[in-house]
């Protein structure tokens, strides 16, 4: 038993390992082993973030997002497809069921009435630091991660739709039918609960330290969306959001979002 | 009155066990025993089979709060990693068809599982998955995710080793 | 005191069977919609990702906030001291109970996951208002249980009053906890304020002792026991007070609601351009469930048996009206994300939310009615709830 177990938390030091893997164990024991196979390209601020893999996740992270609608392009959906590839999700126009679809992220378009002022801006959970979805939840299955992200554990989730009542952005979606097997392995969702933005964590926990959302905007060249850590001063994000104007979407709630808006 | 009802419970238990009683003679008798295949890959489970056998939910259980709820990814007890190992040559799944390995034991014991409703049941990466990704390949982003993709074939390789 | 005869319903006449197998056909009809909801999903239900709670929810919030107010007979009596309400008492627990039981099974048989029902009892957030009500509703079983075996059973008659008591005490923290269960939400306009809790509790009342008469006259008059005037109109002049307090709360919350310019887009949907909202809130709640049954109790109408249920009938349908309109009607409004503008999407932002109920859904909730009558109907046979007679020389003998 023992040598199993020995044999299988070694496994990881193998010269496969992918980067990833390796910015993963850098805070373990096996930091030795691995430190030595740094990639060139890992930046160090992600080397800041690095959990070995048993390692809980800490409130001295706080992920957020910082959107500049002043860059979103105009009919661009690339962030929403990027989201519903990533987790699997049936985009909108391929849905059979178009207005019970459940909708991550959704791009929405203002304008003003007097000025006839155009905005565009994806909208999706705010990963609130008081997430009014969290406290009407009977049974806990709505909670804050210890980083900042709210998520819905669906081993307890009972789809009663309270946080859907409750949450000010029409962030959450219930599964209304049965997936099928369509799952992604690393996206469980399912039907009968609900679901919402999940600031791409399955990402987040292998390292990668951006959301799929974010790399199409930038993909797109629109850069519009910047993910990171809004806890660390150093971090891109932090430095943007110090010297950009940004506003939270229903300020007056006063519910502390991870999700900042510049442009309006 | 009382009486009436005294009946009424009586006819009712008598008739619940004979329906009881018949049900499960023919079924303890005729019940194809589960198949349980050996995992594809892999040469050993990460705990002793004796112990799995009686006691994979209480770790499935045990790390599935910690994963969601701290974040924690170890692979030793993670249901991907079990699917990794035991999904069917056949249908590639843990939970497709009947002799696949999770569904062949728990409808013998009878035991709703609850996993799949939600969990995938096939291994990452594999083939017969995602019809989604098949149709939505097209997208721009898909050549910046590419770079983080890679990742999970390489899992997979080293699993398999 | 007079003393009262207590004795069940025989319940062995075709009539009888007849009312049963009725009852129990929309049992059956309920629980096949939940299969059906059950095995397919929300998906096959008129409920969408923005009106997330739908047709099941008006009744089972219905039930429930009725449920509290059948128990008032019951409080009238032993809290209140009044011998008249005395033999009353009975009928109002065991339907009280019947009605918690009819509205809490389509509450927990549309969840999502309501196969899951046990983590909701075994996994609390205290923070949650729904979380409150499960204990509230727990409470209300086990007291109104007690507060009934009191009154059922001479050795333990003594402790009527403060069984009585609690109970009473406990349907107002209950009734405010349903109300609060949307009082406490900040998303919606129509939504968040203390006036809810309130709001449902003078509801309960009203909603609650309509149907206990409708039940009461109905048991009386097919058993062919007399049930005189006196406790008729008793209870009539009470509703009429309960009812103008209903449309009192409503007139005050829409009043002020209209004096704020942030609201005005909200009451403007609700009062003038919601459509079918529009429609259900001045037809059916004003009109039907309060303004026409205030004439028919108020005239000469009043007088007659059958005004008087009819008048129980219009404010049962207005109160259906009230829910409907309270809850989704405030979810067909569409959330301002950005006050000011004009917000489109392919989660249809800034437009108004269409809901059509499907069959499934109705079943459900009628099921739930049905599951109510059900067992009031068949707790009047085996438990001594009613009276022999309820004939005015009879009540009269307990005034004194």
């Amino acid at each position: 038993m023992s040598e199993l177990k020995s044999m299988s938390d070694n496994t990881p030091n193998s010269p496969q390992l992918e980067s990833q893997q390796r910015r993963r164990f850098i805070g373990a024991a096996t930091a030795t082993a691995a430190g030595l196979a740094i990639a060139p390209g890992v930046m160090l601020y992600e080397v800041a973030h690095g959990r070995s893999e048993d390692e809980a996740v800490s409130s001295a992270v706080r992920w957020g997002m910082l959107v500049d609608a002043t860059k979103c392009a105009t009919g661009c959906n690339d962030c929403v497809s990027a989201c519903s590839t990533e987790n699997g999700w049936t985009s909108v126009a391929e849905s059979k069921h178009p207005k019970q679809a459940p909708q991550w992220i959704r791009k929405l378009e203002l304008q003003d009435p007097l000025t006839q002022m155009e905005t565009n801006l994806p909208m999706m959970c705010q990963h609130c630091a008081e997430p009014p979805c969290v406290d009407v939840c009977p049974t806990g299955a709505s909670f804050k991660r210890a980083d900042g992200i709210v998520l819905v554990n669906r081993h307890t989730c009972i789809g009663c739709r309270y946080c859907m009542m409750a949450c000010p952005y029409k962030a959450r979606s219930l599964v209304h039918e049965s997936l099928n097997d369509t799952q992604k392995p690393d996206v469980p969702r399912g039907i009968g609960c609900v679901e919402a933005c999940t600031l791409c964590v399955q990402k987040i926990d292998r390292g990668d330290g951006n959301t799929a959302c974010a790399e199409a905007c930038t993909a797109a060249g629109h850069n519009a969306l910047l993910f990171g850590d809004m806890n660390d001063p150093e971090s891109e994000i932090s430095k943007r959001l110090r010297e950009l104007p940004t506003k939270q979407v229903r300020a007056d709630l006063n519910l502390n979002l991870g999700v900042r808006y510049h442009g309006i | 009155m009382k009486s009436l009802l005294a009946l009424g419970v009586v006819v009712l238990t008598t008739a619940a066990l004979a329906w009881a009683g018949s049900d499960a003679q023919p079924k303890a008798g005729g019940a194809p025993k589960p198949a349980i295949t050996k995992a594809v890959k892999g040469e050993q489970c990460v705990e002793d089979t004796d112990y799995m056998r009686r006691n994979h939910m209480k770790v499935l259980n045990q790390h599935r709060d910690q994963t969601v709820i701290e974040g924690v990814r170890s692979k030793k007890h993670s249901l991907k990693e079990c699917i990794n190992c035991h999904a069917s040559e056949k249908t590639g799944s843990v939970a497709a068809a009947k002799e696949d390995f999770c569904v062949s034991c728990h409808s013998y014991a009878a035991v709703k599982i609850d996993c799949f409703d939600c969990h995938s049941t096939k291994p990452q990466g594999s083939a017969a998955m995602h019809p989604l990704n098949a149709e939505t390949a097209h997208y721009k982003h898909q050549l910046a995710a590419q770079a983080t993709s890679k990742v999970s074939a390489e899992e997979m390789a080293r699993v398999a080793q | 005191m007079a003393s009262i005869t207590f004795r069940e319903v025989e319940g062995s006449s075709l009539k009888y069977w007849l009312l049963f197998g009725f009852f129990g056909l929309f049992v059956l009809f309920g629980a096949l919609a939940w299969n059906y909801m059950h095995h397919h999903g929300h998906v096959v239900t008129g409920m969408d990702n923005q009106i997330v709670w739908g047709l099941p929810h008006v009744f089972a919030v219905f039930l429930i906030v009725a449920a509290s107010g059948a128990l008032n007979v019951a409080s009238i009596a032993s809290v209140f001291n009044k011998p008249m309400y005395k033999p009353l008492a009975p009928l109002s627990a065991v339907l009280s109970l019947a009605l918690m039981l009819g509205g809490l099974l389509v509450l927990v048989l549309d969840l999502g996951r309501s196969d899951r029902l046990i983590v909701a009892m075994t996994h609390f957030n205290f923070k949650s208002m729904f979380t409150w009500n499960v204990f509230l509703y727990s409470g209300f079983f086990g007291l109104v249980g007690v507060y009934l075996w009191t009154m059922l059973d001479r050795s333990v008659k003594t402790y009527s009053k403060a069984a009585g008591t609690a109970a009473f005490i406990w349907r107002l923290v209950l009734t405010t906890g349903t109300g609060s269960l949307f009082g406490f939400l900040i998303a919606r306009e129509l939504y968040g304020t203390a006036m809810l809790a309130p709001m449902f509790i003078i509801m309960s009342f009203a909603y609650g002792l309509a149907v206990y008469l409708m039940v009461l006259a109905a048991a009386y008059a097919w058993t062919g026991r007399t049930l005189g005037d006196a406790v008729m109109m008793r209870l009539k002049s009470l509703l009429v007070v309960f009812v103008a307090a209903v449309l009192y709360f409503v007139v005050v919350h829409h009043m002020t609601n209209l004096y704020f310019t942030k609201f005005h887009a909200v009451e403007a949907f609700i009062l003038r351009d919601g459509g079918i909202f529009t429609t259900l809130f001045w037809v059916g709640q004003i009109l039907v469930g309060g303004v026409i049954p205030l004439i028919i109790l108020l005239s000469a109408l009043g007088k007659q048996r059958t005004w008087i249920m009819i008048a129980c009938a219009l404010v049962i349908l207005g109160g259906v009206a009230q829910m409907y309109v309270t809850i989704i009607g405030a979810q067909a409004y569409p959330l301002d994300l950005f006050p000011g503008l004009t917000e489109k999407s392919s989660f249809f932002d800034g437009e108004v939310h269409g809901y059509s109920p499907s069959m499934p859904e109705l079943f459900l909730g009628l099921g739930g009615v049905a599951i109510a009558l059900l067992a009031t109907t068949f707790a009047v046979k085996v438990l001594r709830l009613l009276p022999a007679s309820l004939d005015d020389a009879t009540v009269a003998k307990l005034e004194h």
